[in-house]
Parts: C-alpha cells; structure tokens; sequence
C-alpha cells in the first residue's frame, strides 16, 4: 500500500531538484545574460524580432507593457475566433469535425488567450486537427506571456528608481524559444517513445476480439500533450484528458507529465531569487507555498486511498482505493498527487475524474484553486501570491507600528487599494457566478434540468467548481456539469476574460509605482520580508483572505457532503 | 494602442509559423522513429488489428476475462468517465446492480472478495487494465465456461502481471490476457 507513494515523492523531490537550476537558468535569460542555448537559439530569436519588427532593447514602461499584453491578446482572440468557427471547412480535418457556435468558441478562445483550457468540447468530436495545432499555438503563447508580465514585476522589484522596466517582447520571446519550447520537445520525445501517438491521419477502425467494430481516435498528440503540461495549460488532445491510455499510457508517463505540471511554477521563484540577488526571500516565498501544497495534498492523497465510504457500505473490497473516475495504471495515490498539484497550479489537466474525488479532495481541489497562489500558474502564480505580499507587509506594519516597506519601497493607500481589489475580485467572481446559477436553477429546475450530473450537494459543488476553475484559469471540471450552453459558455467565458487580465494588470502597477518610488535603505528598523516570521504572516492572510471567504460556500457543497456519506 | 498593434499581428504570424508548423513538424519527424510510428501500437492476430495495446476493450462474454464497466462503452472515438459524485443515489444504484450481476456470473464469490474497480467505471472509459487480484477473482468462472483447469488459469495471469515501480500496483491488460486465453486449449 505504502509503495503507491513512491512515485509521488519521486516526482516531488525530483522536480524541485530540476526547479533549482532551471530557475538560475531563468533568471540569466531575463537578466539577458549569456546562456548555453544562446549558440543554437540566439539566431532564432533574432529572427523573430525581425520578423516582427520589435526592438527587443527597447525600454518600456509598466503601462506600456500592458498596453503590449493587452494588444496582442485581442489579435490572439480573433484569430482564434476565426479558426474555430470555420475549422468545419478548413484543412487538416480528416474526421469531419464541425465548426463550433460562436458562444463556444467565445469560450474556448477566452479559455485558451488566459492560460485556462476550460473545455466545453470534447477532443476528439469538437475540434479538427488544425483547430488542435491552433490551441497548441496559444499553449505556447499564452503560458509565453504569462512568464513575460512576471518578468516585468522582478525586473521592477529590482529597481532602485526608475520606470523602464525592459521590453515585453524581449521577455515574451526568450520565455517560449529558450524555456517552453526546448522542454516541450523533450517531454513530447519522451512521450512519443512510451507511446503516446503523433500522427495526422484519421480515425482508425477495426473487429474487436468480441466481434464489435470500433473507432479509435488519434491524432497530433504528443506535441500538444507536452505543452499543455508545461504551460500550466491543461487542455487535452483528447476528451478524457491525461486518463486517456493514448494521452497518458503508463506509470512513467505519468509520472513526467505531473513533473510538468509544477517544474515552471517553482522554478519561477528561484528566477526571483536570482535576478533580485534575493535567495533567502525565494526560499521563504517557497516554503509558504510548498507547505501550503502538502497541507492540501496529504489528507487528499489518505482519502482517496481510503475509499469511498459509501462504496464500502456496499460491502465490497476496495484495495486501490476509491476507483471511480480512476485509471488502475496509476492508482489512488498518483491520481491524487496529479489532483492538487493540477489544481494548486492552474493546470486543470486530469488524469483521473474530479467529479467522483471523495468529497473532501473535491473540496481541497477547490481550495487549490480558491487559493491560486501556491506555486500558481507559470508567471501568473507569482503575481497572485505578490498581492497577498503586499497585504501581509501592510498588515504587518501596523500590527509593529512600522511603515510599511517591502524591498525598501513605502507601500501606501494606492498600492493598498489595488491589492485588496485584486485580492477581493477572485472570491467575487466564483461566489457571484455560483449564486447566480443557482438560482437559476432553483427557479427553472425544468429547464436547466440538464445542468447537473449529480444531486444534491454534489450538484451544487458541480457549480462552484466550474466558476473557481475559470476564474482561477484552472480549466479542469467537474466534468458531469451539462455546460456547453449559451449560459456557461459565456458566463464562464467573461469570469476567465476578468479573472485573466485584473489579476495581472493589479500586481504589474503595483510592482511598477513601487519601481518609480525611492528605495528606503534598509536598517536595524526595517520590517524583514524574508524570514520565517513574515512567511507565516503572509499564510496567514492567504489563508484569512482566500481561503476563509469560501468557507460558507465549501460548507453547502463537499463538507455538506462528506458528513452525509460518513454517517 | 495604435502603435502595438502591427508588432502584435505580425509576432502572432510568426508564432504561428514556429508553433503551428515547425514546432508539429519536428515532433512529427522524431515519431517516425517512435514505436509503431507514432500512430498508437495495435495487437495483430493472423494479420488482422483486434486492438490498440493501450486501450481496453469491451468483453461481455462470461468465457473471457471482463475490464472494467465503462461510461463511454468502450467507444475509443468518445472517452469519458461516469463523472459520478461518490454519493449519488442513482450511482450507488448503478454500482450495486453491477455487484449483484457479477455475483450472478461468478457463484461461489462473497461481495467481501469483488475488488472495486471492477464495478466502478475508469476515468477514461478506455481503462485497458484491472489488478491481478479482480482477473483471479474471475478464474472460477472462466474455468467452467471453457473447462479449463483453475491452475492454469492462474498461471496465465501471473505470466500477464506486471507493475511498476512508482505505485507497485499489480496489474494485468484485459486484451493481452484475453489473447493468452484464446491460446489455451481445453482439457
């Protein structure tokens, strides 16, 4: 029993070893220091820079940066549109895939611009092979700028004094060709010689032992199913995602594929550590959010090999544990690890079913996305756990009677006020969603009657999911949710569109008026960022501000049900 | 806004070159030398595909080895798992009928004996594989219906057990063991 642990701590220790270097490595490449894939990549990137006309030495300011980030995610988005929904007659579509209707392909375009990869199709009926080499486009990008916009909130963090913050594109570029691409086509190697298919022909079709006919779907896949790792994207080739025997065949598959899931996330704040010359405040920031991690994972990983109670009443044997949803290849433990970490990182790729997770890993699944800031999306978790900084060295100042600083910058009211905003918007989104759906439901149970998949409590955990998962840019589901509809596609569409760019634009202004302010020396009376002190300070008001205002909303979900099942 | 906008389309236009196609052609390149070729390994019998190694398949009969129940009846166009909440009433009505049926099938087999994957539904509804404990739960059965010696039963799926390293879950693919059986000829 215990030996189904081994490959969880293997994958844990493993990939933070690798997080190490890969974060120096990161951290010279936003420095623009010289580095060893320089010889074969130097040239690429000068190319694109050619080709796109930018000057990569060009300074920018905070708003400029935005003004970049937002430009060029609104080409993304119509272009994306466009593909979508005319892939029905566009070429490389040889299983005959229809285009898709303009509220799913809102939402799937919104879904894949802001890193989420919420699905409302299914892979392998929804979109054709060129629609898959389109997302498999924006994997890449949109992880590319979400790295970008952190590397200008270090790039400001390091400033003495000053407003030029280096060049967006500088950063966006040197994420996807030096970082994304490069780990992309090793993993996708890897992939492909465990057999993970990559191919361009159709649907293949055969007698089964038992007489049947059967139709198997294949495709283009280790490409993508490597960058959906890698980019904290999630969105799989196929409709099961990495439970999927052609997207995930085998222990070591599995095994690599939840490495990636988390090795960008932690290697970006040993980035910090490098670029701010700051290692002691990258470890503290790295353990606030790695013991926030297994504080969800432990008890997620007991209830799942645990069983399912209501199972056991049944009076069966339940030796792997709760199996619903999961694939005996990685068993309980695995599919729990992959769970949380999926979730902590704004992944949302599954390699087991979150529906029918035990009903307290449904909700600690939940809180890694309430939450968002441990470990995080690539770039984006940074900027998350930024903001709750900043509260926690307010907070803190007075608690001591001290001015605020962080990093020798007088935090005051403005910076304040757009943190809480920031804070605050994430439980909004997810609370103002649920409630609004539910009455919905609650008032035309016949025509939404469709929606749920699961009764009672289960049915209402289905609902807050879905909108934690957008507005966190999670993407995964409780799948049994009915939500290729105008309603969720476009209700979710606009909590991904908000919970995308507020979260972003909040910290890099904040870290941007913090850069033009005059740095403070620091003396034997400055209030200390990097102890351990401050860290349990800064959990302390992660927990408060994200996790306690979800509580009520936990409570009529997953808690109402583990008490129900456990009686 | 103005002076972003022709960088940002023409840095997607060559995004698209290096990610849409370069990016797929490389990979698909190396998959030449991937095994099967990248197009997903099949199991041949005189000649002729009866599967994919990876994915399972439907077995109904009581002479074969059965997988796992599936929510997309082993429909390998459409995967998806039951997405079942683990107290659903209509589920747990589902699962007990399926212990109920395999009690019918398999006489002699307490409820205290059925490993639970077997009546619960995989992730991917493609699961190919169960644990060697839910194949030998099934040799009773499978001895009688093709007069087979237990013995040999049992053999056959130690011989088709394998696990890993990362989890040590012992576990058997339905499809190879199935094929084994084909090969055992009656007494």
């Amino acid at each position: 029993m215990y030996s189904e642990i081994t490959g969880p701590l293997l994958v844990l220790i493993g990939t933070i070893l690798f997080a190490i270097p890969l974060g120096r490595y990161i951290g010279k490449l936003y420095n623009g220091e010289s580095v060893w894939t320089d010889k074969i990549l130097q040239p690429l990137d000068r190319l694109l820079y050619f080709l796109a006309g930018v000057n990569p030495n060009t300074p920018m300011r905070w708003q400029q940066h935005l003004r970049a980030l937002l430009t060029i995610n609104l080409v993304w988005f119509l272009f994306s549109m466009f593909v979508l929904m005319n892939m029905g007659w566009l070429p490389l579509n040889p299983d005959q895939n229809p285009s898709m209707s303009a509220d799913l392909a809102f939402n799937t375009s919104i879904s894949f611009i802001s890193n989420t990869n919420l699905q409302h199709y299914s892979g392998e009926s929804g979109v054709s092979y060129l629609g898959q080499l389109v997302l498999v486009l924006f994997q890449f990008i949109s992880a590319g700028a979400g790295m970008a916009v952190c590397a200008v909130v270090f790039k400001a963090m390091k400033e003495k004094q000053g407003t030029q913050l280096g060049n967006f594109y500088f950063y966006f570029v040197r994420s996807c060709t030096r970082v994304l691409l490069p780990l992309s086509i090793v993993l996708s190697v890897i992939l492909l010689f465990r057999g993970v298919p990559m191919t361009f022909q159709g649907k293949d079709q055969f007698i089964s032992l038992q007489g049947d006919t059967l139709h198997v779907s294949r495709g283009p896949s280790a490409a993508m199913i490597a960058i959906k790792q890698l980019g904290t994207n999630g969105g799989g080739f196929f409709g099961a995602n990495s439970a999927h025997p052609l997207e995930n065949p085998d222990a070591i598959t599995n095994a690599f594929e939840n490495s990636a899931i988390f090795l960008i996330p932690v290697a970006m704040i040993f980035a910090l550590g490098y670029m701010l010359k700051r290692r002691k405040l990258a470890w503290m920031i790295f353990g606030v959010m790695t013991i926030g991690v297994l504080l969800l994972l432990i008890p997620t990983i007991q209830q799942e090999m645990n069983g399912n109670p209501a199972i056991r009443s049944l009076g069966i044997a339940q030796p792997l544990g709760s199996m619903e949803g999961k694939e005996v290849r990685f068993g309980s433990a695995a599919s729990a690890f992959w769970a949380i970490t999926t979730t902590c990182t704004s992944n949302g790729s599954v390699n087991a079913m979150h529906d029918s997770l035990t009903p307290l890993s449904g909700m600690f699944a939940m809180l890694g996305m309430m939450i968002n800031a441990f470990w995080g999306g690539v770039g984006v978790g940074f900027l998350n756990f930024y903001v709750f900084i900043i509260i926690a060295v307010f907070i803190s100042g007075l608690m001591v009677g001290r001015t605020p600083e962080f990093l020798g910058k007088k935090i005051e009211a403005k910076e304040m006020k757009i943190a809480s905003i920031i804070a605050l918007l994430h439980p909004l989104l997810i609370l103002a969603g649920t409630a609004l759906s539910s009455y919905l439901y609650a008032h035309h149970p016949q025509e939404y009657a469709g929606w749920l998949n699961n009764s009672g409590n289960h049915g209402f955990s289905e609902m807050l999911y879905e909108y934690t998962s957008s507005s966190a840019n999670n993407g995964s589901g409780f799948e049994g949710l009915g939500d290729n509809t105008p309603w969720w596609n476009i209700s979710c569409g606009v909590v991904m569109l908000l919970g995308r760019f507020l979260p972003i634009i909040g910290p890099v202004a904040i870290a941007g008026i913090l850069a033009n302010k005059k740095q403070v020396p620091e003396t034997a009376g400055t209030l200390r960022t990097d102890t351990a002190t401050f860290g349990i300070m800064t959990f302390a008001v992660i927990f408060i501000v994200a996790a306690l205002s979800f509580f009520p909303a936990l409570a009529l979900g997953p808690l109402a049900e583990y008490f129900g099942i456990i009686h | 806004m103005k002076e972003e906008l022709f960088p940002a389309i023409r840095l997607t236009l060559v995004c698209i070159v290096l990610f849409c196609v370069a990016y797929p052609l490389f990979v698909l390149g190396i998959a030449k030398l991937a095994p099967a070729k990248g197009e997903g390994e099949t199991i041949q019998r005189n000649g002729k595909t009866v599967g994919y190694a990876r994915e399972g398949q439907s077995f109904t009969s009581d002479n074969y080895f059965q997988g796992r129940p599936s929510a997309a009846g082993y429909n390998a166009a459409s995967s998806a798992g039951s997405n079942k909440g683990p107290s659903d009433p209509d589920y747990l009505k589902t699962v007990s009928a399926r212990i109920n049926s395999f009690l019918v099938h398999n006489p002699g087999i307490e409820k205290k004996d059925i490993p639970s994957e077997l009546v619960t539904a995989s992730g991917s509804g493609l699961d190919p594989d169960i644990s060697a404990a839910a194949a030998l739960v099934q040799v009773p059965r499978i001895a009688k219906a093709r007069n087979i010696d237990a013995a040999k039963l049992e053999s056959l799926i130690r011989s088709n057990t394998n696990s890993s390293v990362l989890n040590g879950i012992e576990k058997v693919n339905v499809l190879l063991l199935n094929l084994a059986l084909d090969q055992i000829k009656s007494k």
